[in-house]
């Protein structure tokens, strides 16, 4: 009962604000709009027991990318006057195309009740009192099975940092 | 605890609203955070999943994601500073430099 209240609070929460975001013409009012919606789905994480992921949404998303994704807002000029954000067309388009995925997903969910077995809705949970310690089980995963993605993902991280101060450093005329 | 579907239901919908930024906005800063709503939503499903079979693995994916977040984020932040210092503009449909 109270998991359900949690999870109706956050989730109303982080969809209201990621359609403010998508609408609001203000770049520093889209950016809070979606701090918003990412801290609600921290508190998601929180309500499936993922205390470490909880954790890492919090200081990575919104302590980490939303900075800069400020800072570049404040350094880019952006109060150039935009006559129209969508014209009617593109918005149409995009109005169907939202509404087919969403009718073809919730026919999928409805016919996966009919899957022989558990189907792909399980409707029994692994029980909450027999969870392993979050942080201890996922670190046993992330440096155990999955140690070689992990070390792939600190290469792709420094390929990124080299790059995006390549790209953002400023020209010279040496060659 | 509740039926997986309504986390189902929830990632759906973020996801298909971002994708509703993507395909409408104009200023690149607010498509470039639209796609992390997209990821965020990727998310929910993983971390969903990874509860209800008791099996960390979809946590450890969830990372990875992040991980890469910020590795897009800042590469297309990059370009951004980038293109403005050269064209002073951020809306998606100025950029035309590769179009002949």
């Amino acid at each position: 009962m109270l998991d359900s209240l949690v999870f109706y609070f956050f989730a109303s929460i982080a969809v209201v604000s990621a359609m403010l975001m998508v609408t609001r013409r203000n770049a520093i009012h889209s950016a809070v709009f979606l701090i918003t919606a990412l801290l609600s789905t921290a508190g998601i994480f929180l309500q499936l027991r993922a205390e470490f992921l909880f954790i890492a949404q919090i200081i990575l998303y919104v302590g980490g990318i939303m900075v800069l994704f400020i800072f570049v807002i404040m350094l880019v000029r952006l109060d150039v006057a935009l006559p129209r954000i969508l014209s009617p067309r593109r918005k149409w388009v995009a109005i169907s195309v939202a509404l087919i995925v969403f009718l073809e997903a919730i026919i999928i969910v409805l016919m996966s009740r009919k899957i022989p077995g558990q189907g792909l809705l399980v409707s029994n949970p692994y029980p909450s009192d027999k969870l392993p310690p979050n942080t201890e089980d996922l670190a046993n995963s992330l440096f155990g099975l999955y140690l070689l993605p992990f070390e792939i993902a600190s290469v792709l991280l420094l390929v990124a940092m080299i790059g995006s101060v390549v790209m953002a450093k400023k020209r010279t005329d040496a060659p | 605890m509740m039926p997986i579907g309504h986390y189902i239901f929830l990632s759906l919908t973020l996801l298909v609203v971002g994708a509703i930024g993507v395909v409408t906005r104009r200023n690149v800063i607010i498509v470039l955070m639209s796609i992390e709503l997209i990821l965020n939503a990727v998310n929910i499903n993983l971390v969903a999943f990874s509860r209800y079979y008791g099996d960390a693995a979809g946590q450890v994916f969830a990372l990875f994601i992040i991980a890469d977040a910020a590795a897009e984020a800042a590469v297309g932040l990059g370009i951004m500073i980038a293109f403005f210092r050269n064209r002073e503009t951020v809306l998606a449909d100025e950029m035309d430099l590769l179009k002949w």
